[in-house]
Formats: C-alpha cells, structure tokens, sequence
C-alpha cells in the first residue's frame, strides 16, 4: 500500500521536556491506526504537529507526499487532514444543526454572502451525516444542552464533513462511562465505515485498540516503542512496562 | 424507542428553510408604512426617524462586527469620512444626488478603512476595540486640524437633488426621510441575507470557537476582515446621510462620544435581529430629544438608566424580545 502519511525525524521539545523524539513512521491509506501511552507520552502533540496546530523543531511531515510541515492548519485541512478533540471543539450556542452547516460551510471553498447557510444541499449533508451518528433526534437542540458522548459524536460528524482522506481522533471515548464506550465506538466505526479513509486515534482502553485498530504505535517519552499489529504490539514488553503497567504489576 | 427514532429521516422544518421572501415582504410593507406615517408626521418626528434611520446603519455595522465577537469603539471614523466626503463631493465638486453622495460616502469609507482590516483582523476584545477608537480619533485630530475641511467648526452643506430634480422647500425633509429609510431598507434587507448566508453563519462560530474554525478550513482573519469592510460601508452610508439631512458636518462626527452612541445602540438591539438596531436607534433618539427637553444637562443619566434597564431584563438586547429560542 502506498503512505498516505509519513513522518520522518521529527522532533519536539517544550523547553526540557522531549515531546517527540526522532519519530519516523509511515502510515498508508485505509489504516486504522491506534496511537497508545500514557499520559505525557506524545500522543496528541504527534496528532497537533500533523494538524500544524504544533511545528515540529526537526523534521518533515508529509501527505500524499506534499510536505504539511510548514502550513498552518487550516492549509492542512483543506489538503484533507481532519481532527475530533478530546475536549470537543462545538458552538455551544447553536443548535446540532447549525454546527453541521457551520462544518458545511467553511468546507465551501467558496463561502457565500447570499447563499443561505440553510439551503437545501447542505441540509441534506448535515441530514445524512447525523442519520449514520444517531445525532437526528438532537437536530435543534442547544449544543450546550448536550450530554459530553452526544457531543463527541458531534465533534466527529463535522469533522468528516470534509470527506477528509485521514481523520484524526483525539480520544474519542474519553469522559464517556465505561458501559458507553463500546456502544459510542460502534456507532464511530460503523459511521466511518462507510468511508475509505485513514483513521488515526488516540486512546488508552485497551479493549477498544484490541478491537477497532489495524495496527497500534505505541509512544513513551515522545519515543515510539512499539508499532505493529494490535496482538504483537500490545505483547511487548515496554508497551506493558511502560503503557498498560502490566510487568510493573508483576 | 431510540433506535426507532434514530432511524427516522430527518426532514428539513419549513421554519428551516430560507424565508428572503418573506423578509423582504415585511421589509418592503415596512417602508409603505413609516412612508405613509412620516407624510402625516410633524417634521420634528420625520427628521427623528431620519435620523436615526442613518444612525441605525453605522449600528448596523457594529452588529456585523458584534456577530463575530469584537465590539469597535471608534466606528465614528467611518461615520465621519462618509459624511466628509458626501459634503466634500456635493461643495467642492458639485455632486448633489441624494442617492449617488450615500454610495460614495460609503465607499469611500471602505477605501479608507480597507487597509487597516488585515492589521485588525488579528485583534480581539479590548485591543480591537481600541485600534478602532485610536483611528477615529487620529481621524478626528485631522479633522481638527485642516481647515481645507472647516476646523472645529465644521462646515454647511447645501441641499440635494435627487435624480436631477431639485427638492421643493416643503417637501425636503420628508424626500430625505424617504430616501433615508429607503437605503435602511435595502441595507437592512441586505444584512439580513448576509446574516443568514453561509458567510453570516461563520461569522457566528468565530465569535465562539475561532480555533475549531481554522480547523474545519475557514479563515477567521479573513471573516474578520470583511465584516470590518462591511461595517465601513454602513458607516459611511449613515455618515452621508446624516450630512445630507442635517446640512452640516464638523469633527464631532469622528469623536469618541459619538461612537459610544453607535455602540450603544447596537449593545441596545443586540446581534440577532436587523429590525431590532433600528427600534434601538429610534428609541435612542427619543430618549434623547425628551430627556434633552425636559432634563437638558441630565439626558445622559436617562440614557445609562435606559441601558441599566434593558441589559438586566434583556441582555440579549430588544430583538431578543421576538427572536427568542433562535440561535442565530
């Protein structure tokens, strides 16, 4: 398979402390690819590096082979990189809706002074992405009336109003109760499904790297220490030492 | 119940859909109305209304900028250079049209005010509302200052043509309080289809989350710049207007206080409805022509009362009062 994404020895450090160190990595189109560690280890400034919401001190990143590593990120997104947050990024005082067409919108290439935000063409898009994330029923709801999982869903249906070739999700189930996180993961990976993209994400319940990850990277220190399919990744023993805990528990 | 509901098309309500049809049938029915109250008014409410139909604009403005979260304390800048420049034009070269001196003021203002919407752009809350207020005062210090352009004193503006026709003696002030509110009108009726466009929308979701913006490809710098541009062109339209009915023009356009009024009418309507800056900038200038009547030298503590009052019990402003449950 060809890459889609590449990283070559990028470096990051904020003052004494090593964000990311010397990270290479080649990741081809249509991966699902779990990023692992613990807190501190790397993750989500890998994903802000690929985004350009970070520049990385050494290093190139690039996509399709055009180098992302000097664009800002709203350069980034239109060369079809898209991102979820682990704190969702919404507009609390707009309704479910009225994010959707936002979303729409700024993906217009060409934004309008009289087109109606509100046109038929893009209600039916922000219509069928909310269908395939069960977001219907919250149609003309408050954003900031939403429960913390309705809003991730939300966060991730407008990312992928983009149609982006790599999503980028930045611990999709975090702050959502355990008996959810399976169910909200199903409904992500079955709305994705329809999609022909590379995921990228973030995320620290083993079960669900087990199960929705084609292949894991795992990081510590800003270091990837493991990288390989979910069973053989996860077996290692620095991911054990130093991302599940499990030899230190031995 | 739930998976039965979540499988269930979501169809697009009426009330979702656009209603330009709409707006503008209530925009034009609107104008009938206050064309036909203001040929029976007194000339005091005519020009009350003239007034405060040109004010409005320059608001109006400010609501654009208020709709992505900066608030500009120096819009008297614009108001001024479109006022100077409809007198400019109707003195100096001759230009008398009642209709051309608005369109040039206001774009004029725009020429003028472009340049500093790449430096603006950049700037929120406080900072943004102080660059504003230093141009319009560095305006007003010109103003002061070139006596090409009158001084202090300003100087007197003649009466306007409108199509090539001279305006009869006894009809001036009502033709000017037409074409006031007609330009209302259509700036209005404008604003409304910006405000609900794909544009106006973003313009929305800056004001809350710029960052998310950038991430899903907008360009906030680039929405904040427009609608400083735009906010320009409604200063200067309501500067030229203005001049023309008041037949006068002097620095004090450009002067802080004056701004504060504009942004006091805007902070009075709020960001959600177009009509609602011009009920505010009418009801400003009734508090100000009765307070200034019957309390000359204490209209100002009437006005702060005013505002105490709407901002405690509608501090979404006056048009929240029938756009309630909008979001927009």
């Amino acid at each position: 398979m060809t890459a889609l994404l590449e990283a070559r020895g990028v470096n990051k450090r904020f003052g004494a402390v090593v964000a990311a160190a010397d990270i290479d990595i080649s990741i081809a189109a249509g991966e699902r690819v779990s990023l692992i560690g613990s807190n501190g280890a790397g993750k989500t400034t890998f994903v802000n590096m690929i985004t350009g919401y970070l520049k990385p001190d050494e290093g190139r990143i690039t996509l399709d082979g055009r180098d992302i590593t000097p664009l800002a990120p709203r350069a980034i997104t239109r060369l079809g990189v898209a991102r979820s947050f682990q704190i969702p990024q919404l507009y609390g005082d707009l309704s479910v809706l009225d994010n959707m067409l936002v979303a729409n919108a700024c993906h217009d290439q060409a934004l309008s002074f009289w087109q109606p935000a509100r046109r038929a063409s893009a209600l039916d898009r922000a219509d069928a992405l909310l269908e395939r994330f069960r977001l219907a029923e919250h149609r003309e709801r408050r954003v900031a009336e939403l429960p913390g999982g309705i809003r991730k869903l939300l966060d991730i249906a407008m990312a992928l109003t983009a149609a982006p070739k790599l999503l980028l999700l930045d611990e999709p189930t975090s702050g959502v109760s355990a008996e959810e996180k399976f169910p909200m993961m199903e409904t992500i990976m079955s709305a994705l499904g329809q999609e022909a993209m590379t995921v990228l994400f973030v995320e620290h319940d083993m079960d669900i790297v087990e199960r929705y990850a084609s292949r894991v990277v795992a990081f510590y220190s800003g270091r990837i220490i493991a990288d390989g399919v979910p069973g053989e990744a996860l077996a290692t023993d620095d991911v054990r030492r130093y991302v599940t805990g499990e030899l230190l528990q031995e | 119940m739930a998976a039965v509901m979540n499988s269930l098309p979501a169809k697009p309500s009426a009330s979702a859909l656009p209603a330009h049809g709409r707006t503008v049938a209530l925009g034009v029915l609107a104008f009938a109305v206050l064309a036909v109250v203001g040929f029976f008014s007194p000339k005091w409410l005519t020009f009350l209304i003239t007034m405060a139909a040109a004010n409005g604009l320059v608001s109006l403005g400010i609501v654009c900028l208020m709709r992505g979260g900066v608030v500009p304390f120096g819009q008297g800048m614009v108001f001024a250079i479109g006022g100077y420049t409809a007198a400019l034009m109707f003195n100096k070269l001759g230009f008398t049209d009642a209709l051309g001196l608005p369109l040039a003021g206001g774009l004029v203002a725009v020429l003028i005010a472009a340049p500093f919407a790449p430096l603006l752009s950049r700037y929120r809350g406080i900072f943004f509302a102080m660059l504003t207020l230093a141009l319009s005062m560095v305006t007003y210090g010109l103003l002061m200052k070139l006596d090409m352009l009158g001084g202090s004193d300003g100087f007197n503006v003649g009466r306007p043509t409108l199509l090539g026709q001279k305006l009869p003696d006894a009809r001036v002030g009502y033709i000017l309080y037409l074409v006031t509110l007609g330009v209302a009108t259509v700036m209005g009726l404008l604003a409304r289809v910006y405000f609900d466009s794909t544009r106006g929308l973003v313009t929305l979701a800056v004001r809350e989350n710029e960052l998310r913006v950038e991430y899903l490809g907008g360009s906030v710098r680039q929405a904040m710049a427009i609608n400083f541009v735009l906010a320009a062109f409604c200063g200067g339209l309501g500067g030229a207007l203005v001049v023309m009915s008041l037949g006068h023009i002097e620095p004090n356009f450009s002067f802080w206080t004056t701004s504060g009024e504009f942004v006091f009418v805007a902070i009075l309507a709020g960001w959600q409805s177009v009509a609602a800056v011009f009920v505010a900038s009418t009801v400003l200038e009734v508090v100000r022509s009765f307070s200034s009547a019957y309390f000359p030298n204490t209209w100002q503590l009437a006005l702060g009362l005013f505002l105490l009052f709407v901002i405690r019990f509608l501090p979404k402003g006056i048009g929240s009062l029938w756009t309630k449950g909008s979001t927009k």
